[in-house]
């Protein structure tokens, strides 16, 4: 035979919720077989007369008063259950209240707005989607899955490429971001050797070596294995050479990688032959055709490449930083304008730049670059050399006479779709006696015209002489430093200069440039797959927020491909 | 394919947020409310059959028109509806909304909304209370007895005192209440005390005695759910601003009749995507358990639908015990709602978070995505007309109604 015994507590308020919970913990307590919490209204007397739990004493409770009735199944069962009604109205749920993960990607970018990376190591057949939705994000992406189909790399490394972002794998296995190790990494000292590697334990040998030889390491960007094969086409390791190229942090630069394709090589090689640095290219088992020139060095192990660089750095010392800053620029400024004296410095503008740039013209043969139909009218990027025959008839050369140069400078800078231009200065004897006093008050103008147009212009000029020239070196550097141009007396830097502004700034080049800020603000980034990774980004002091991820669409591989359509 | 998602989605939340429906009137349904007629009722949720019907959702029925005089007993009102004498329509095609079974007759009052910014029109019937009520079910002597106090009685108190109030701004009522603990669905203690407050002096006037005044003010003071019904309608009033943006994959109803869950969405019209409508999870009353509860049921997610409700649980940490749960998962639920959903809401914020906006604007896009269904608080109905609530929780939509309708868009917009 049930009991049935109440408590009546006058004037005893608790939110309706606590006493359901109450009464849920009374229940579940022995012998007792149902019970009722509630506050003594005339609607929840009702409520207990109804499963009977009504007793008169229970009726005459007011709408104030707690109202704690125990039906069990002996009077002790019901007054032990009673008794516990403080300690269960006091137990705190001890239940850990573990902080929101988000569950996708967009929401992580709002909890860590300021991660720049994203760390994907989801399985195979949702790492490309995964990595896609970053790119939308504008993120960059360190993609450590593998499994991802080659279309996808292609596509995913494109549409990077679009956006002015790195995509690091598929499968890439490590990288060192502004100090801090990606995937599998070493902990290596900072310092001026940046080395990109389409080879993951290459990458760790290398910097580790670099680091026991005492140097370090800037940035050590992965590629992928696939990165070097001719359908991928190097463009992640293209868009990491050229961010080592420009980061002014990174003196030398070091590439790995298994053997590439001849075709892939050549394209590689270029590059790093416009890095304006010096690159030591270690393609593990792999004779380069081309010999090694200008600043190229090859490596034939990895301890040979880290022991090579750790060399050209030492020797370099503190090189000076060069900063490419391309926001002052309008819209559809893009184009380099190469106004020449010396046929010999056009010449060797032109071997650089044509590895720098698409679409070079001149009046010069090269082979590589594009005869200009007029020299008297520049298309895109241009180099002409004004001491050509067809400049010289019934004048003066160029290095005498300055009139040339004056009003073909003038026609350059009203283009609106030149960026930058640049000019040689050739002193000595035989020259003019004072080129500046009249080519530096020309720039001025062409420079503040193009303000006032509202555009930026980049005059770049390289002075070739000595300071015991009749002109002065000193004297003339100053000329035109002082008239707005930037001046140079090494001529491969000046053209370095000139045609990095270029190529950040040409769209056809198909590359967008990726800011420096990803390499150099303090790391922070998404995961989204295995939680090591997080933790040990954590553990290196970087930020990090972990993404709770689940397959799209519970999997489903038709809504998968229908959210995907749905997104672009 | 040109349509572009995302500038749909903007604007239709945009609208939504913009929206500023203000409580001008009281009115008798089959004066305003459109397309109403004397045979007609309306209900909670999609379309439904007397046969499909569930037990609240036919004791609603029955009690609806023994209030309205169309039937003597509950016999004789089944016995109307199964010969089709009687129009059985969803309060969301008649502009309207109402809580559990939702069952709106042409003489009951209902509240009249006004969406400033856009024009349009919402409508919901009058919160009865706790206990036995028509809206759970139950058509006892007592509950139409009611129900005819309140049409007779307290109604055209009501109608004078708002017209004299010049109008309550929803709105703002609901951002305020989200300030003190409310979140608009399961919790409206707040709201429904500034609700009353702002009425009681224009009560106090338009009531024909000080007895009347006292009795309307008891009424409405007592039941923290008073507000429930003008709110509901005011998130009506925003969702139907969002509704009908060509390309927009925003949700702009949910709705429950006890048997099947249903969703509108912007871009797809009028068509309902339904699926069977599951049992909460939650506390239950004494003497009561999950095998008593029914099927999900009513328009309240209307609620959730315009950003409050479980989407602002963060707002809430009062109730969350409801679902076990600490103020924590308050938080991790409205954190969770994010995922879903297209924007934060400018005007309804949520303190603990720093202000940040409520969760807004269901994408259908995100939900199939994230495989996270919109949370919903809700009171639990028992299965059997008549009892009323058993208790309160927790419970989220079918998922299929989310494929269904992703899929339906991709047809029509061709993707």
């Amino acid at each position: 035979m049930s009991v049935i015994r109440a408590e009546i507590r006058p004037g005893a308020y608790y939110d309706s919720v606590v006493l359901m919970q109450l009464q849920r913990a009374l229940v579940e307590l022995p012998g007792v077989e149902d019970a009722g919490v509630v506050m003594g209204t005339e609607a929840n007397k009702e409520l207990l007369a109804q499963v009977d739990l009504l007793t008169p004493e229970v009726a005459s409770a007011a709408a104030d008063d707690l109202v704690i009735v125990v039906k069990a199944e002996s009077e002790e069962a019901a007054l032990q259950a009673l008794s516990q009604v403080d300690e269960l109205l006091k137990r705190r749920r001890s239940k850990s209240t573990q902080q929101f993960r988000p569950k996708t990607l967009e929401s992580a970018t709002k909890v860590l707005p300021e991660a720049q990376w994203v760390l994907i190591s989801v399985p195979g057949r949702y790492a490309a989607g995964v990595a896609r939705e970053a790119l939308r994000l504008g993120r960059h992406v360190f993609l450590y899955s593998d499994n991802v189909a080659l279309d996808d790399e292609i596509d995913l490394k494109k549409h990077a490429a679009e956006k002015g972002l790195l995509v690091m794998g598929p499968d890439c296995g490590t990288a060192i971001i502004n100090g801090v190790g990606l995937g599998f990494a070493n902990k290596v000292r900072r310092g001026p050797i940046g080395v990109v590697a389409a080879a993951g334990t290459g990458l760790q040998t290398v910097t580790s070596r670099i680091h026991q030889l005492g140097s370090g390491v800037s940035q050590a960007i992965g590629t992928g294995g696939r990165d070097l094969s001719e359908k991928v086409g190097a463009r992640t390791t293209l868009a990491g050479l050229d961010v080592l190229a420009r980061d002014p942090e990174t003196q030398v630069i070091v590439i790995i990688s298994k053997p590439p394709s001849p075709k892939v090589a050549e394209k590689v090689l270029r590059a790093a032959r416009t890095a304006g640095k010096p690159v030591v290219v270690n393609f593990v088992g792999y004779t380069p055709t081309t010999p090694p020139v200008g600043n190229i060095t090859y490596a034939s192990t990895l301890d040979e490449a880290a022991r090579q660089a750790v060399a050209l750095a030492q020797a370099l010392g503190e090189a000076p930083a060069v900063h490419w800053d391309t926001t002052p620029f309008a819209e559809g400024q893009r184009y380099l304008r190469g106004l020449y004296s010396g046929g010999t410095l056009a010449y060797e503008a032109l071997l650089l730049l044509r590895d720098m740039l698409p679409q070079v013209y001149t009046n010069l043969h090269m082979d590589g670059v594009k005869e200009l139909s007029n020299p008297m009218r520049s298309e895109k990027h241009t180099v002409v050399d004004l001491g050509e025959d067809v400049f010289t008839v019934g004048r003066l050369h160029p290095m005498m006479d300055n009139d040339l140069r004056i009003r073909r400078l003038r026609q350059e800078g009203e283009d609106p779709q030149v960026a930058v231009i640049l000019m040689d200065v050739v002193l000595g004897y035989g020259a003019h006696p004072d080129p500046a006093s009249e080519l530096a008050p020309a720039v001025e103008e062409v420079l503040a015209q193009a303000e006032e147009a509202g555009r930026h212009l980049e005059v770049v000029v390289t002075v070739v002489g000595t300071e015991e020239d009749p002109q002065n070196l000193d004297a003339q550097l100053m000329a035109f430093d002082a008239a707005g141009a930037k001046v140079f007396t090494d001529h491969v830097a000046a053209v370095h200069y000139a045609g990095y502004l270029a190529r950040m700034l040409d769209p056809d080049v198909g590359q967008k440039p990726i800011p420096l800020d990803a390499f150099h603000s303090p790391f922070a980034a998404i995961n989204v797959g295995l939680e090591s990774f997080a933790e040990s980004l954590a553990a290196q002091g970087a930020q990090v927020v972990h993404v709770d991820w689940r397959p799209p669409a519970g999997g489903n591989e038709r809504l998968m491909a229908l959210l995907a359509r749905m997104k672009k | 394919m040109t349509v572009d998602i995302d500038r749909a989605n903007a604007e239709a939340v945009e609208r939504m947020m913009e929206a500023r429906p203000v409580l001008v009137g009281l009115g008798t349904a089959r004066d305003v409310v459109p397309g109403m007629k004397d045979n007609m009722l309306l209900h909670a949720g999609p379309p439904i059959t007397w046969e499909r019907a569930s037990g609240p959702m036919r004791g609603a029925i029955i009690g609806a028109l023994i209030f309205e005089g169309l039937a003597k007993s509950p016999e004789e009102a089944e016995a109307m509806v199964k010969a089709g004498e009687i129009i059985l329509e969803p309060c969301h095609e008649h502009q309207a909304v109402g809580p559990m079974a939702g069952v709106t007759s042409p003489s009951m009052a209902v509240y009249i909304l006004e969406n400033k910014t856009h024009g349009n029109v919402a409508f919901s019937n009058l919160n009865e209370g706790y206990g036995r009520v028509l809206r759970y079910g139950a058509y006892g002597e007592d509950v139409i007895e009611r129900l005819r106090w309140m049409h007779d009685v307290m109604a055209p108190v009501l109608r004078e005192a708002i017209e004299a109030s010049g109008g309550i701004d929803i709105k703002t009522l609901i951002a305020e209440a989200l300030h003190m603990g409310d979140e608009g669905h399961n919790r409206n203690k707040a709201g429904s005390l500034i609700f009353t407050k702002a009425l009681a002096p224009h009560v106090a006037k338009a009531a024909p005695s000080s007895d009347v005044a006292s009795d309307i003010l008891r009424f409405l003071g007592d039941n923290a759910l008073t507000v429930l019904n003008p709110v509901m309608a005011a998130c009506k009033a925003m969702a139907d601003a969002a509704h009908g943006v060509e390309g927009s994959t925003i949700v702009t109803a949910m709705a429950r009749n006890g048997t099947d869950f249903g969703i509108r969405v912007s871009g797809l019209g009028d068509r309902w995507f339904t699926a069977p409508a599951e049992i909460p999870k939650g506390l239950y009353f004494s003497g009561f358990s999950a095998e008593d509860a029914n099927p999900d049921i009513g328009d309240s997610t209307i609620t959730e639908t315009a950003g409050i409700g479980g989407f602002a649980m963060a707002a809430a940490p009062a109730i969350v015990t409801f679902v076990s749960g600490t103020p924590q998962d308050a938080i991790n639920t409205t954190m969770e709602m994010y995922e879903i959903t297209a924007t934060e809401h400018k005007y309804f914020t949520i303190p603990y978070l720093d202000f940040r906006g409520t969760p807004t604007g269901i994408d259908v896009r995100k939900v199939v995505e994230t495989g996270i269904t919109p949370r919903v608080n809700t009171g639990i109905a028992h299965k059997e007309p008549g009892v009323g609530q058993i208790g309160a929780g927790l419970v989220r939509p079918p998922m299929k109604v989310f494929e269904e309708a992703l899929l339906a868009f991709a047809e029509k917009y061709g993707f």
